[in-house]
This record gives C-alpha cells, structure tokens and sequence, in this order.
C-alpha cells in the first residue's frame, strides 16, 4: 500500500529581491504502486520541483505530499532518482557507481558482488564493471545511473528528463528498457520528459502541466506502455489513436507556449 | 680536447639535430591536428633536446668555459694584450680615440665656464669700485691665459720638440710589435717560470700573468716601454714664457688683492670666499694641461699606427677575444690579470659542477654539515622521539623504590618509561641527512601540516555558512600578506631552526590548500549531492565519497602551487636566519661573493623543485585521469 500522494501542494519560492515565483500551485493526484507515470509542459512549469518535492530536497510551502502513509521529508533509499545527466561518480568504476548505495549501507562483499552483475547484465553492461565511467557513452552512462538507482530496491523511481540527452536510436532502446524494467520489477515510476511521444510510449498515466503558476492541467490515462512491451514501438506511433492525442497535447503545450509569450510581451 | 670541448661539440650537434628533426615533424603534424588543438602539445621531447642544448650552449659560451676548453692558453696571451691597452690608457684617453673629445678641448671648455661664472659671481658681490675693477682685471688675465695656451702661436720649440719625441717613441713601439722577433729570445729562466705557472682558472690568480708565448712576451715587453712613455708624456706642460710670464702676473696680483673689511661680517666673508673661488680657478689655469689642438695630431696618428700593429699582431687572438670570451674580456690589473664581463659572474658550467662535487663529499660539505648524505642513529631516539612520555601515567604501578641493598629492580612501568624516553639500547639505521635533506624536510613537514589542516577547514567552508563565515576574514586578511613579512615575527616567536621554518611554510601552503579545498566543495555538481542522498548516504558519507574525491583535482592543483610557493618562501626564509638548508649556503656563499656556489645553489633549488614538480604532474595524471574529460 506504498501510494505516492499529495494533496494541495503549493510551492513559491521567495527570491532575494523580494518577488516571489509561485512554482507549483494546488497539486493533487495520487500515484498507485506499480503505475508509469509520465509528466509533461512547457519549460519552467514546475515538473522538476515536483520531483525534487517528492525525493525530498525541497519542502512544499503548503500541502502535503506522503509515500505509503508517510510524509516525506528528507531523501531516502526508498526513492530512486535518475538525472538527465546521469550524475556518475567519475572517479568510481561503472561497478563502484552501481554498488554504491550498498556500500553506503555496508552491505556483505559478497551480496555486492552479486548484485552488481545481475544488474549490471540487465541493463547490458556485462563486463564494463571495470571500466572508469568517464570512458562510457552517453547511453551507457544513462544505463548505470538506471542500474545505480535500482540495485537499492526503491519503491518508486523518480526520472527527470533522463534520455533527454541521447541520439534517437539510444533513446529508444532506453525506452523499451525502462517498459521492461517496469513490468518484471513492477515498481511505481514517474518520469518526466520533454517529448510527447516518449510520454505517450511511456506513460501508463500522463500528466500536462501548465506554468505560472505550475499546476496539474490535464490527465490522461494511456494504453501505449501495455502495447509496448508486447509490440513493435514503431507500428504504435502509427496507430490512429496516438497520434490523435500527439497532436491534442502538442496542440495544449504549443497553446500554453504561446500565453506565456504573450503574458511576457504584455508585460 | 678536454671533456667541456666534447660536450660543446655533441651540445652543438644535437641542437642542430633537434631543430631538423623539429621541422620534419612540423611537416606531419600540418595533417594530423589543427590548431588549438591540445593534441598539438603531446611529446615533442626533441624540443625539450633543442631547449635544454641552446641552454647548456649559451652558458658554456657566456661563462667561457667553452672558450677556455678550445683556446686553454688564449686568457694568457690576452692578458699580455690588456697590460700593452693599460699602460697606453693614460695617452689614448687624451685623445678623440677612446673619449668624443681631445683632453685640451674638454679642460678649456670647463675652465672657460667656471671663468664666466667668476664673471656673474662678480657683478653679484658686495666690492666698492676699485676692487671690483681690479678683480674683473685679474679675470680677463686668467681668461687671456687660458686663450694663450690654445694658441700655437705661443707654442715653445721645447714643448714641440716632446710632443714629436713621444710620436716617435710609440711609433717606433709599433714597428717592435710587427717584428716577430721583438722582443729576442727569451730568458730561459723567466720562460720556465712563466711555463710553471697554474693553468687558466686553475688558481686563485685566476689568469697567469708572465708571458708565455713569444707574442705574449711582445706585448708584455711593449707594455714595459709603454709605461715609461705615459709617463714621459704625463710630464709635458705647455709652459711657454709668453704664458709663464701671464700665470706670474695673475699670481703677483691676487697675492696683491687686499680685501677691503668694511661692512657686515657676513659681506666680508663673501669676499673672502669670491678671491678663494677665483685663486683656485687660477691654479687650474696654472696646470698648462691644454694644448693647440695641430700640435696633438702626430701623437694622435701614433696612436692608430700602434692600434693597428697591435691587431695585426695579435691575428686569430683577436677573433679569439671576440667569439670565446663574449660579452667581456680580459682586463689587466696592477699585478694580475681578471676576467671581466659574463666569464665573471656568469661561473663556468665545469667549475661549477667541480664545486658541486666537491661539497656532494660528505666529509667535506658546507660549513661542516654535508649537503645530502645519511647518518646512523639509533633506533632507540627515534622511537623516545615520537613515544609521548605521557603514556607511562597510563600504566598501572608505580615506580620501582631501592631496597635496602640499594638495588633498584625497575618494574613495569619504568620499562615502559625507559621506552618512552628512548633509553635503551638498539641498532642504528641509516638516516638521511644534509642541507638539501633538510630544506626538503622543511617543505613537506609544512605542507603536510598544511594539507591537514587546510584541506579539512576548505571543505567545511565549502559546506557550512557558519564555517565559512567564521574563518573567512582570518585567511583572506593573512592570506594577500607576503609570508615572508611574517618571517621576522615568527622567527621570533618560534625561532630560527626548523619550528619557525615550518611554521611559516605551514602557513602559505595553509591558506592555499583552504582555498582550493573550498573550491573544490563548493564545485561539486548538485545533482551528484542530491543522487548520494538519494542513495542513502549520510552526511559524513556524503563528505568522504562525494564531495572529498569531488574536490580533488582542486585539492592536488592546491598541493603544486603549495610546493612552488613554500619551496621558494623557505630558500628566502633559511636566507634570513639558520644555520642549515639550501637558503643558508646561498646566503653564506652570497656574503663571500662566491659565485660558483651561488650558482651551484640556484641549479639545486631549481632541480629540486622540477622534480617536486613533476612528481606532482605524475600524481594528478594518476589520482584524477577523468579530468577534463567529463
Ligand atoms: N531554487 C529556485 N529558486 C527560485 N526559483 C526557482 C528555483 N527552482 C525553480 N525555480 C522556478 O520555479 C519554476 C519551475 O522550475 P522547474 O525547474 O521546476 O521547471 P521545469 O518544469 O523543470 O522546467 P524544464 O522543463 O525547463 O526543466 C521556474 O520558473 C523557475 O524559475
Ligand atoms: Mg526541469
């Protein structure tokens, strides 16, 4: 019964110059174990300080947000975070990267081992554990930071915006990856992205946010991630129905897009 | 050949090498990078060939040392040649040869200015009419004088007649030196004498100064001659009657000046002084030192005719001069011979590494203490050394009591006491020790202490607001202050052995390894902080896997800089005060004028900190080869 849920979260930050960015305003929703969520908005609507709200590195100036009944209030191995950059280690090897949160507990070497090549062989790393990470592709990279958040056993694993930076080739391979992971661990997942398609591909529920002040727009609820892992990524972009909601969302977003400009030129 | 004439030669063959070599590869290396391109920089150690050659080339040539190699007996020769130069000095120096002006011309211009300020003087002081008539008068005489002695029209026979003689005389010098056989055989007595003397460098008189070749014996016997014409020439007045008679009459009639003692003491003083400025300015008229410029001018020819035949003499000597002992050349003194220019202060590469030698002899060494060598101590002082008494409380007991035989049985704890003070027998291990061992100790010791403490402190400053708040003014108010302003006060405080030393050092690198250490953490990507979080690392942890390694490349880059500074603070500071260390044998070599030890010094401190250097390079290449690959 490990549900995500937050209820009226509001975050504003105060600047030193005495204004204040109102980041999120009035959230609500309530994350099932075991769903894929996806998030989606334009720039600057508040998707990374949700995250940032959930791991536990910012406190909402209001509202409450709990993980299985508890309120969160620092990070912890519980949640898993993925970042666009991959944020290795760069002085560890990829298996000193992947191990790390072991060691943090001082798990038994021999447990450590262990995990670290089963991991290591599910994300298709076999044999570079000790390779320095800095010698590693960006989608390598982007895999040990995957297996690295993993091998903890989190319940729910935080994404933000972590195939951002690969080629569309990598990219997808990552998504179907992350579709696999999702089904044989059945863990709860939010993900954030900037591209609807990955969003549609992925998500098995779908937020749009909208900016100033960030807030939940729309929801959607989406059949792709189930046909993912049985079909072909390719046919179902093609299918009648995702493109169709493609278009609404990219529609949504280019909307908001537009307000803002306005609002700035008004301004 | 000697060994310093090999090495000039194979010196010279690898520069040449390296810089043909150098361009082939400039050829390639068109395709293979552009530029900016870092890759550009990779090996190229045929330049370091080319740049440590030009290097060694220019200081054997600089110093002489090549010069001395190729040419050993050229010094002997030249310094026959500077003693011929020395004794013409005093007739060449009246002459437009080596000064703009003739001797005449220079004396006459001067006098005639001090006559019109005697003029101005005059029409400024308190004189009633008579007198200052008769002063103006006397001043005209002097001026008239003056006039005279420029004139060949008073010119005597006699004066004439010296000039012609001391023409013919140097002339007849120059003919002796174009004969090869001037000046005959040599004595064989003086000959050996001459051929016993120490080699070129070879003594404390640096040159040998009796004549060893039959061309050295010429200019060595021309100088001879020379001397007694300089000094014949040195004695010619223009003392014609025309002029003698002018001097007697200026002479009679100052005798004759009465000052007139009405007015203020003051007024009278000033007159008295106005007759002294113009009595001693009449003396100098009285020198008869100035000449009609025509009667100069065979003397004048004399002299080109002599500089001639002294560079026809001297052939290749003089292409000697120029290409082996640039930058200088050989000067005569009154009894002795020296080099002057680069070949002084620059000292030979050869003589230098001969005192290096000579001091790397552990029994010999500086100022009694060797320079790196190692010595047997007893494990024993080591281990009382590092044991803190202290720990002898900590034992349970007490300490032993004589009994009433006066033995002393020594229980436990004194055996522990006895370790603690070092006080019990042991084998002694090799220790190194020396100067350059202790200026060595002195760096790490306060770089370590530095590291220590600074590292630590950086990083808390890097993570807390209140750390960072609290030590902030404390380093950066000391920190811009040159270390060594400190030196006077912490040589007091803690005093000039190694305690003060280290203190200081410890305080430049202190501040350096704060700064980067503050760097560091304060650079460390925020997304790798919040993924160790959210790994479950603590704060502690956080520190010594994250952020410590984060820092790291800042934290070495800190540790380089630290070596270069404390390196150089130490060497001025073991200057200051201290009887051991690099900086002290430069120090005490400096107040002896001991160039080839300063020298020898300057290379080891230089050597010295290459390798700290390079050590360094080698272990940021080693610790942090992501660098800048991120
Ligand atoms: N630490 C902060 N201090 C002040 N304002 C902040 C801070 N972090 C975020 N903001 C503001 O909050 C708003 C939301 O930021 P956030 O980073 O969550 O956007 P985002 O949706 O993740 O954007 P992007 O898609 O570009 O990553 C922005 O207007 C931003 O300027
Ligand atoms: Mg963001």
């Amino acid at each position: 019964m490990s549900n995500l849920v937050a209820t009226n979260l509001d975050m504003v930050f105060s600047l030193p110059d005495e204004t204040a960015v109102h980041a999120l305003e009035d959230v609500n929703f309530t994350l099932k174990k075991g769903e894929l969520l996806a998030v989606l908005g334009p720039s600057g609507c508040g998707k990374t300080t949700l995250l940032n709200i959930i791991a536990g590195f910012l406190h909402p100036t209001g509202g409450s947000i709990t993980l299985g009944g508890n309120i969160i209030e620092k990070p912890g191995v519980d949640r898993g975070m993925v970042f666009q950059q991959g944020a290795l280690f760069e002085w560890l090897t990829v298996a000193d990267n992947v191990n790390f949160g072991l060691r943090m507990k001082n798990a038994e070497q021999s447990e450590i081992v262990e995990r670290v090549e089963e991991w290591l062989e599910i994300v298709g790393l076999q044999g570079f554990g000790d390779t320095p990470t800095y010698q590693l592709s960006g989608g390598m990279q982007q895999r040990v930071a995957l297996a690295r958040c993993l091998i903890n056993n989190p319940d729910l694993i935080l994404m933000d915006e972590p195939l951002g930076a690969l080629d569309a080739l990598t990219r997808e391979k990552m998504q179907s990856l992350v579709l696999k992971i999702w089904k044989e661990t059945g863990k709860t997942i939010m993900i954030i992205t900037h591209s609807v398609e990955e969003a549609l591909l992925l998500g098995e529920r779908l937020f749009v946010m909208a900016p100033r002040p960030g807030r939940l727009h729309k929801e959607y609820r989406l059949p792709f991630s189930e046909m993912g892992l049985t079909g072909d990524p390719r046919e179902i972009k093609n299918d009648d129905k995702f493109v169709e909601t493609r278009e609404e969302i990219l529609e949504m977003i280019w909307n908001m897009e537009e307000e803002i400009m306005g609002k700035v030129e008004s301004n | 050949m000697t060994i310093v004439g090999v090495l000039y030669v194979i010196l010279a063959a690898m520069l040449v090498w390296s810089i043909i070599h150098g361009q082939k590869v400039i050829r390639t290396e068109r395709t293979d990078a552009v530029f900016g391109n870092p890759i550009r920089t990779m090996g190229g150690w045929h330049w370091v060939i080319c740049g440590v050659s030009s290097l060694m080339l220019f200081w054997l040539t600089f110093s002489w040392d090549a010069g001395k190699a190729f040419f050993p007996e050229a010094a002997n020769e030249l310094c026959q040649v500077a003693k011929l130069n020395r004794a013409v000095k005093p007739i060449r120096s009246a002459y437009p040869l080596d000064n703009r002006y003739l001797l005449s011309t220079r004396l006459l211009e001067r006098d005639f200015r001090q006559i019109d300020l005697l003029y101005v003087r005059l029409s400024g002081a308190d004189f009633n009419s008579d007198d200052r008539e008769e002063l103006n008068d006397i001043i005209n005489l002097m001026r008239d004088a003056l006039a005279a002695q420029a004139d060949s029209k008073f010119i005597s026979p006699d004066t004439e007649g010296r000039f012609k003689e001391i023409a013919d005389r140097i002339n007849r010098v120059a003919d002796d030196l174009l004969d090869e056989g001037y000046p005959g055989p040599a004595d064989p007595k003086l000959l050996e004498e001459a051929l016993a003397q120490p080699g070129w460098g070879e003594s404390s008189t640096e040159i040998p100064p009796l004549p060893k070749s039959d061309r050295g014996r010429g200019f060595d016997a021309a100088a001879v001659v020379m001397e007694q014409i300089a000094k014949d020439y040195g004695k010619i007045r223009n003392d014609s009657p025309h002029i003698t008679s002018m001097i007697e009459e200026i002479k009679s009639r100052i005798d004759g000046f009465v000052i007139d003692d009405s007015g203020s003491e003051h007024t009278i003083e000033r007159r008295a002084e106005l007759l002294k400025q113009i009595e001693k300015i009449s003396k100098r008229v009285d020198d008869l030192k100035i000449f009609p410029a025509q009667i100069t001018d065979e003397v004048e020819a004399a002299l080109i005719n002599l500089e001639n035949a002294m560079d026809t003499r001297q052939g290749p000597l003089k292409m000697v001069d120029t290409w082996a002992m640039p930058g200088g050349s050989i000067l005569a003194g009154n009894n002795a011979c020296s080099e002057q220019g680069s070949g002084r202060w620059l000292p030979k590469p050869s003589d230098t590494l001969a005192t290096f030698l000579h001091m790397a002899n552990p029994d010999q060494g500086y100022k009694g203490f060797p320079l790196l060598w190692f010595k047997m101590k007893p494990v024993a002082e080591m281990v009382g050394f590092l044991t803190p008494n202290w720990i002898t409380v900590l034992i349970p007991g007490e300490h032993a009591r004589h009994n009433d035989l006066g033995q002393i049985e020594p229980s436990f704890k004194d055996k522990v006491y006895n370790i603690a003070t070092g006080n019990f027998n042991s084998f002694s291990i090799p220790v190194p020790t020396g100067h350059i061992w202790d200026s060595i100790m002195r760096v790490l010791a306060g770089l370590f202490l530095g590291i220590l403490l600074g590292v630590p402190l950086g990083i808390f400053m890097g993570l807390s607001r209140f750390v960072k708040g609290f030590f902030d003014p404390l380093i950066e108010l000391y920190r811009p202050i040159p270390p060594l302003a400190w030196a006077p006060l912490i040589l007091t405080i803690f005093g000039i052995q190694d305690d003060g030393k280290i203190f200081l050092l410890f305080m430049v690198a202190f501040a350096i390894m704060v700064i980067s250490a503050r760097t560091g953490a304060t650079g460390t990507q925020l997304s790798k902080i919040h993924a160790a979080h959210s790994l479950g690392a603590s704060n502690r942890q956080i520190i010594r896997q994250v952020i410590l390694p984060n820092s790291l490349p800042e934290i070495l880059t800190g540790i380089r800089i630290s070596i270069g500074v404390c390196w150089g603070t130490l060497v001025a500071a073991e200057m200051l005060a201290g009887t051991t260390g690099i900086g002290f044998v430069e120090n005490v070599a400096r107040k002896q004028s001991d160039y080839e030890i300063i020298w020898m010094t300057i290379i080891v401190m230089g050597l010295l900190g290459l390798i700290f250097d390079m050590i360094m390079r080698f272990v940021i290449d080693k610790a942090i080869p992501w660098r800048g690959k991120g």
